[in-house]
């Protein structure tokens, strides 16, 4: 479609879809998903039909509305009203008389909800990801035509060096100079790939924006592909993602036959074509050299860099890697320019970041915040602090790569900088909550283990170092580990850091110098007086531990 | 191609730019301990045993990979290369099951000289002890997993000079195997060309020559060497 159409099909979906008297939006995320919200979607469009409104009444699927734990969750534009906990039995209700359902329905005034701004999650939960009409007349793909029709490659480029965007995947590279890096480059033949490799334990940011929302994703691509002058794009999804890679594949398909992506692009003389790539279950797989070498064919195993993969990435050509959430800021970005993105966060870390809050928690699911907003903030007035009468003990950001982050620096705002200053990092966005009830010896040894199965072998500090660790600390749960065993556990943490080849094995202690850091008299108090002061550990001969 | 002068534990050192820190350190008698570069072969920089300091560099530096610079100042030895060093013999050690005095390659082994030289007279770690057999269904040689450092020299030579690309790693981590083919007895392997090449660039005793003895396995260390300059050069030389 040319540029013109796009804006004419716009007007003209709005148009229907305020000419609805009730338009039902129906979470069909996976958290909702398996508490039944297909069967809720299926009874409504039913309850549709029986009642006669059909073309009156309208029911589609969308992504992700955030609450995880209160689903299925349904909207409707009747009333502009969210429903929580609804099931087959509230289908007649929620077509025709929505207000009749007001148990159910969830205070979107509530701190969860107006804390929080939507930048990347803007369209989860407000379009249909399996239809590219709601995506457009949400204003999608218009981005993609100001790059091409208003800015060219060198403005877009421009555009995004002055939004301040950093890389989402967790190490928060900023996203124009690694864009620039790659437009530099000389050659014909580039790549662009979109890292959908997400498998941090807990997390789940990429997973919810690409069953979401996969056209942002898409045209996110698109648009880096044009300011660096690539025609061939990959996204790599990890295989457990099934519904993302379905719907992804169908917004690849309608995508082309509307011209937005493939041959003359909004019929310009841009090309661009995008192919998924499966992963096959490799946590290492999402580091950038890992995954180009699975793209290629090849054993999912990291090299040494440089080269970088800006100057020699797929098959030696230049390539531009970045994570979903990265891309999924682009739109948005180059819709209302650099300046509009920079204005909200911290003076080094701009925008919005989507956490997945999960663990002791009262309200689960996915959230954005802006940068620098504190973590009190997002762990009490948005999650709803911690349930069960229990004491806050801990907060692990970044995953197996991450730390854990006691409750004396609730208060550190979440950027970049501030999170790394006290032993964590940023990550790609997976939030545990820890309680009372949990013990750090033996989290620490929950992410060694992670490690160790994901190490991919190559390099002898990773493989056989994680091994060494988890064994240790896993002596310590089991009361056995002596002080001797603590001081060669740090020895290997140190060596781990400084020697390992990769980024995984680089960074696999931060777990256990994390907790280190702040809870050594609870490492102490296992390998001193074989007592787990959590109560989880099962020690010999102080069977459960003492409390 | 220009020389390039650096400084390499404190003694002025001279190469070809290209050549990476660890050929030029050799060539000017300064020995790097490594494990899984052996020249003539692609370097994978990853035994993290020939890592260095590099005046100006956060990071350590694998030496078999790091192009030389003018000007670098490059040190090989230092408390802390040295501890590192020895913890990562040491976790080999007790990765699998080394034990010298029933080997082939006793005394004339590179893991047992790597040992002597860092100066690792006890392992502190405990041993893993993992259940590993040995394949000897090949006529003329043998592969014993308990031996293995997972270096993958044998699957570089079998596919960058001998071109058969018989040898690979399967399952990762510490379950990482040599293979033969898609895991086949390496006796019934359909691409195998019994070479030897895999036997002579092991560091250990982990591939071997049958009928021999403990300790009666040497393995020839110029043999890669000699394949190498024939082919590029086409002088048949020891």
């Amino acid at each position: 479609m040319t540029v013109e159409e796009l804006f004419d099909q716009q007007a003209a979906e709005v148009e229907r879809q305020n000419a609805l008297e009730n338009r039902i939006y129906c979470c069909t995320a996976a958290g909702c998903v398996s508490c039944g919200s297909e069967a809720v979607r299926k009874a409504i469009g039913e309850e549709i039909k029986s009642q006669g409104l059909t073309g009156k009444v309208e029911v589609c699927g969308t992504g992700c509305m955030g609450l995880c734990s209160k689903g299925p969750l349904v909207r409707t534009s009747k009333d502009d009203a969210l429903y929580g906990g609804v099931d087959v039995s509230n289908a007649a209700a929620l077509v025709s008389a929505p207000e009749t359902l007001a148990p159910l329905r969830i205070d979107t005034s509530a701190p969860f909800f107006i804390k929080q701004k939507k930048i990347v999650l803007g369209n989860s939960g407000r379009v249909d990801p399996e239809k590219i009409m709601d995506y457009i007349a949400a204003g999608g793909y218009q981005a993609l035509a100001r790059a091409c029709t208003e800015l060219g490659p060198a403005g877009t480029l421009d555009e995004v060096k002055k939004s301040g965007l950093r890389g989402r995947g967790g190490a928060g590279y900023p996203t124009g100079l690694k864009w620039e890096l790659v437009a530099r480059q000389p050659g014909d033949v580039k790549y662009v790939v979109c890292n959908a490799d997400e498998g941090d334990p807990g997390a789940f940011m990429d997973r919810s924006v690409l069953e979401g929302d996969p056209h942002r994703v898409l045209e996110g691509m698109a648009i880096a592909a044009y300011a660096v002058g690539a025609q061939q794009g990959y996204i790599y999804v990890r295989g457990e993602y099934a519904l993302a890679i379905q719907r992804l594949q169908l917004a690849i398909r309608q995508a082309e036959r509307e011209r937005l992506l493939g041959n003359r692009i909004l019929d310009s003389a841009f090309q661009f074509r995008v192919d998924l790539r499966i992963g096959a279950g490799a946590f290492v797989c999402g580091e950038e050299t890992a995954l180009l070498a699975s793209i290629e064919g090849r054993r999912g195993q990291p090299r040494p860099r440089p080269p970088y993969p800006p100057e020699a990435g797929l098959w030696g050509k230049p390539t531009l890697i970045n994570n979903v959430e990265t891309f999924a800021n682009i739109p948005p970005l180059i819709q209302n320019g650099g300046e509009w993105f920079a204005s909200t966060g911290t003076a080094t870390s701009k925008g919005t970041k989507v956490f997945a809050l999960a663990g002791k928690i009262a309200n689960t699911g996915l959230i954005e915040v802006p940068m620098g907003t504190p973590l009190r903030e997002i762990l009490f007035d948005i999650g709803g602090g911690v349930p069960g009468g229990l004491e806050f003990k801990a907060a692990q950001t970044g995953g197996p790569s991450g730390g854990c982050i006691p409750a004396e620096f609730l208060d550190t705002p979440v950027d970049y900088e501030s999170l790394a200053r006290i032993g964590s990092i940023m990550g790609s966005g997976g939030l545990i909550v820890m309680d009372s009830s949990s013990c750090m010896v033996d989290v620490a040894r929950f992410f060694m283990e992670f490690c160790m199965d994901e190490s991919c072998g190559k390099c002898i500090p990773c493989r056989a170092g994680t091994v060494q660790m988890h064994d240790i600390l896993l002596r310590m749960t089991k009361g056995e580990a002596s002080s001797r065993d603590m001081a060669i556990l740090e020895e290997l943490c140190t060596l781990l850091r400084e020697t390992s080849l990769c980024g995984l094995g680089q960074t696999a202690p931060n777990p256990v110098v994390s907790t280190l850091r702040y809870f050594r008299p609870e490492y102490e108090m296992h390998i001193r007086d074989h007592r787990c002061p959590a109560g989880l550990c099962e020690m010999k001969g102080n069977e459960g531990g003492a409390r | 191609m220009s020389v390039v002068t650096l400084e390499i534990d404190g003694k002025v050192c001279t190469g070809v730019s290209g050549e990476t820190v660890f050929d030029v350190a050799w060539n000017n008698g300064v020995k790097i301990p490594r494990l899984c570069h052996i020249g003539g072969l692609p370097n994978i920089g990853a035994c993290r045993l020939c890592l260095v300091e590099v005046e100006g560099q956060k990071k350590l530096l694998p030496a078999c990979i790091t192009p030389v610079q003018e000007g670098m100042v490059v040190r090989t030895w230092s408390e802390k290369l040295i501890a590192h060093r020895r913890l990562i013999v040491e976790l080999l050690f007790a990765e699998r099951n080394h034990v010298c005095s029933v080997c082939v390659v006793n005394r004339n082994c590179e893991l047992q000289d790597l040992a002597v030289e860092l100066g690792l007279d006890h392992i502190r770690l405990r041993y893993q002890f993992p259940k590993l057999v040995a394949d000897t269904s090949h006529e003329r040689f043998g592969l014993d997993h308990n031996r293995c450092v997972l270096c993958t020299r044998c699957v570089r030579v079998c596919d960058e000079v001998e071109g058969a690309h018989t040898w690979d790693v399967s399952r990762r981590g510490a379950l990482s195997q040599i293979i033969a083919d898609l895991g086949e007895p390496w006796g019934e392997s359909d691409t195998c060309t019994s070479c030897g090449k895999c036997v002579q660039v092991c560091p250990t005793g982990a591939l071997f020559e049958k009928g021999k003895a403990v300790s009666e396995m040497r393995k020839d260390r110029g043999f890669l060497k000699y394949i190498v300059t024939a082919r590029e050069k086409g002088q048949w030389i020891r």
